[in-house]
């Protein structure tokens, strides 16, 4: 095997691109979560994202269209999983898992018309000066303007969560919805807003999926990244930092598997292909293993305000 | 001085079935403590939840400063000055202590300088406190300082404290003493709600007692002694027992030296308590609310384990085995929290009922519930009890409080326990299904069983028991014949087991 022909910087440019889609929805899961919502339904608005974000984006010719109309999809979804969990209290495990059943059935029955087609894809957005830097313009500073998006919600929800007082109730809703009621928030309110967040995250990740990462729509082209994002909120220890972390480790062993795949290491395929799961699991639960566990407490409980 | 502070006149408030407050005035002073007594149910919570706005009151008015009062939700009272310290707490455990603060504030300043008025206001009171710790680490002590900062830093001129002490350690009470004595020379008036009669003589300027949702009175607590205070708080009503000639047979339930460190934090270690019950005899045991009655009773039905030799059934030391063994050598319990405790909630009656009754009426074969025998032993327990339910197969959680009563001590009665031990077999429950149960623990008795009741209601303990005993902080008096008691001696006995020998002098 020919380990020379992976070149470093295109390494770690390809990485970014490859861990935008699950960090987009981990981040926006992480906060359903902090608001003491499990929706479980990430990969089903994911797709839901991808299609919609893909079709739209194919018949105005607007990328960037493409990326509101799946965040507003997702968010649509998360509506409904919202309206059935809040308001008709039904149970957020076997919603959510049914959102993602309905999500994977609708994208199929919406991208039918648009398997094969190209689609405008987003162009690279050179931050001047810094892009011209040798060796890290081009693996840092010269993609497209979603990873950058990301990137700065990370930071943004980084920042709400600890600093603001908006931030603060969130967490504290999330902790104990009784308590918080009963110094007068609105539990329901503020945890809807949190799922619509989530819910548009998720489209967001789906869109980058379709319209950058591939770019194409294939049925089933999510293939589990809602569930590695779901899985790397938890390993994270729901903190901001570290599904940075998780999500960057997931999509740099799958670039890096691919290139070992094409140099062609003397390892089994399906091996390589299963190690950007088994590696961000593994090291995100060493991580998690250590420190205290912080789950909000009320994470996946119905509230009502029965007083 | 002369206009008071909180002035309430003619308060009421009626739920379904019961007058919580009747016609309820007094007055409170600026800067003073004033004590709201009574036993549990008097109206002590319903009362404050009315001054704190979460209670709208049927009748009467409340003026403060002379100004008409009528705050429609807790946060109208906490504009008005009113800040309430809650028995059961309203914190976040992963939230640090700053945090916790900052969510019950209507407009909390920027975190930094809510830390350092954290502090400034936790060492004028003598409050330790860190702002940065998470409060899931805090003792209960400290948990309370939290919520009291958290008033504090609000400026109250009336705080509410429900039943402060119950959570605290003796050290952690004086503490909290120190504090509301430099609160009141502040000028912050303090309305103190407890049962606690040495505590209230020691803190309060002027005690208003409530009993059934009457205020029976008004005092100066440093003026009156905790055997007056407990006269006022029961009342006279109750009727003289009269002696009952029984014969009395072995003794079937022998309690020696029974000492058990508290559960938790919360709870209250067993000091050396021990006591005997002879074949049909009913055994009262009375006290305040938290005194160890909760438990007595764990240790005796095996949910904890006691030293060897502490417990004795039937001749047989049972200290070491768990709750099923002991059910079937014929020891009994039924626990005070009807649901979660006495009764699953979410099972039937016929699942409830196995659950307790599964092999001493030999519901089980072979491993197997024989589900035949398990729903003629409820529909038993149902008829014989009156238990009023659409079905054997309905849900615990759906019956009213007195009927899973009358089937929780029903279901133990059935079957006919050599010892049975009840904790507040009556609590919540109508006149006439308490006259019910408690004429079934009378009968079990008379068919040669061994009854301990566990009760905060004198009157009922005075109607079922032969001897009568009180627990005070874990501890035991001395126990008497019912026959010839008089309620001053009941109230030293509840008081604690040291007035005991004057007790014996007077009488």
């Amino acid at each position: 095997m020919d380990l020379s022909s992976i070149n470093p910087v295109l390494l770690i440019a390809s990485l970014m691109v490859s861990a935008t889609p699950i960090l987009l929805a981990a981040i926006g899961e992480m906060v359903v979560e902090k608001s003491g919502v499990l929706n479980l339904g990430v990969e089903g608005m994911m797709i839901t994202g991808a299609v919609v974000g893909f079709a739209i984006a194919v018949n105005t010719g607007s990328p960037g269209w493409g990326f509101v109309a799946a965040a507003l999809a997702g968010a649509a979804l998360s509506l409904a999983f919202g309206v059935l969990t809040q308001f008709l209290l039904s149970n957020q495990v076997a919603t959510g898992l049914g959102l993602t059943l309905v999500g994977l059935g609708l994208s199929s029955l919406i991208g039918k018309p648009y398997e094969g087609l190209k689609t405008p894809t987003l162009p690279k957005a050179e931050i001047p000066l810094l892009s011209d830097l040798p060796v890290f313009g081009k693996m840092l500073f010269s993609h497209d303007i979603m990873v950058y998006v990301s990137l700065i919600l990370v930071a943004a929800v980084w920042a709400f969560l600890k600093y603001t007082r908006a931030g603060l109730i969130l967490r504290a809703v999330g902790e104990s919805h009784d308590s918080a009621h009963a110094l007068g928030y609105k539990v329901t309110r503020i945890r809807m807003a949190a799922i619509l967040f989530g819910g548009a995250c998720a489209g967001l990740g789906g869109a980058y999926l379709s319209l950058v990462r591939v770019p194409q729509w294939t049925e089933g082209m999510t293939a589990g990244a809602g569930w590695i994002a779901l899985a790397i909120v938890v390993f994270a220890s729901w903190r901001a930092g570290r599904v940075l972390v998780g999500a960057y480790l997931f999509g740099g062993v799958t670039v890096l598997q691919l290139n070992l795949q094409a140099a062609g290491a003397d390892v089994p395929v399906a091996l390589l292909s299963a190690s950007p799961y088994l590696i961000t699991i593994i090291v995100l639960v060493i991580i998690s293993a250590r420190g205290a566990h912080a789950a909000p407490a009320s994470l996946g409980r119905s509230f009502h305000a029965s007083h | 001085m002369d206009t008071p502070l909180l002035s309430i006149s003619g308060l009421t408030k009626a739920y379904p079935g019961v007058v919580a407050n009747d016609d309820v005035s007094f007055d409170i002073k600026p800067g003073e403590i004033h004590a709201l007594l009574g036993e549990n149910g008097a109206g002590k919570s319903t009362l404050v939840k009315m001054i704190y706005g979460l209670v709208t009151p049927d009748k009467g008015e409340m003026r403060m400063n002379g100004a008409p009062f009528a705050p429609g939700k807790p946060s109208e009272a906490r504009q008005s000055g009113v800040a309430m310290v809650f028995q059961h707490f309203s914190l976040f455990d992963a939230l640090d202590v700053a945090e916790n603060v900052a969510l019950g504030m209507e407009n909390p300043p920027p975190m930094r300088d809510l830390a350092r008025q954290i502090r400034e206001v936790s060492e004028t009171y003598g409050l330790p406190l860190d702002p940065s710790r998470t409060v899931g680490t805090l003792s209960a002590g400290e948990r309370q300082r939290v919520e009291i900062i958290r008033c504090l830093l609000q400026d109250p001129r009336l705080l509410i404290m429900d039943e402060p002490t119950s959570v605290l350690t003796p050290q952690e009470v004086d503490i909290l003493f120190q504090t509301l004595n430099k609160l009141r020379s502040e000028g912050t008036s303090i309305l103190y709600i407890s049962h606690k009669l040495e505590e209230i003589r020691a803190l309060c300027d002027h005690a208003t007692v409530l009993r059934l949702g009457k205020n029976v009175g008004t005092c100066t607590p440093s003026q009156r002694t905790a055997r007056e205070m407990a006269e006022m708080m029961v009342g006279n009503s109750f009727a003289a027992p009269e002696a009952r000639a029984k014969a009395l047979g072995e003794i079937l339930l022998s309690v020696k030296g029974l000492t058990l460190p508290a559960p938790g934090s919360f709870g209250t270690p067993l000091r050396g308590i021990s006591f005997d019950v002879r074949a049909g005899e009913v055994l009262g045991l009375g006290g305040v609310a938290g005194n160890g009655q909760d438990e007595l009773l764990a240790a005796i039905s095996g949910e904890r384990l006691s030293d060897g030799g502490s417990i004795t059934l039937k001749g047989e030391d049972v200290s070491r085995k768990g709750p099923t063994e002991r059910r079937e050598a014929g020891l009994l319990s039924g626990p005070e929290e009807r649901l979660g405790h006495a009764a699953a909630p979410d099972m039937s009656l016929i699942e409830n009922g196995v659950l307790t009754a599964a092999r001493r009426m030999g519901l089980l074969s072979n491993g197997f519930i024989g589900w035949g025998k398990a729903r003629s032993f409820a529909e038993e327990v149902i008829e014989r009890f009156d238990v009023r339910t659409p079905g054997p197969g309905t849900a615990a959680r759906a019956l009213s409080g007195g009927n899973l009563q009358k089937f929780v001590v029903g279901r133990e009665i059935v079957q006919a326990p050599d010892v049975l031990i009840v904790n507040q077999p009556t609590w919540g429950v109508d006149a006439a299904a308490a006259a019910f149960i408690r004429q079934s623990i009378l009968d079990l008795a008379a068919k040669g069983s061994a009854v301990v009741v566990i009760s905060q209601d004198l009157d009922e303990l005075m109607e079922v028991s032969d001897r009568f005993g009180a627990l005070n902080e874990g501890r035991l008096s001395q126990i008497r014949d019912v026959a010839g008691l008089d309620i001053e001696q009941i109230g030293l006995m509840m008081g604690g087991a040291s007035d005991m020998e004057v007790a014996h002098g007077a009488a």
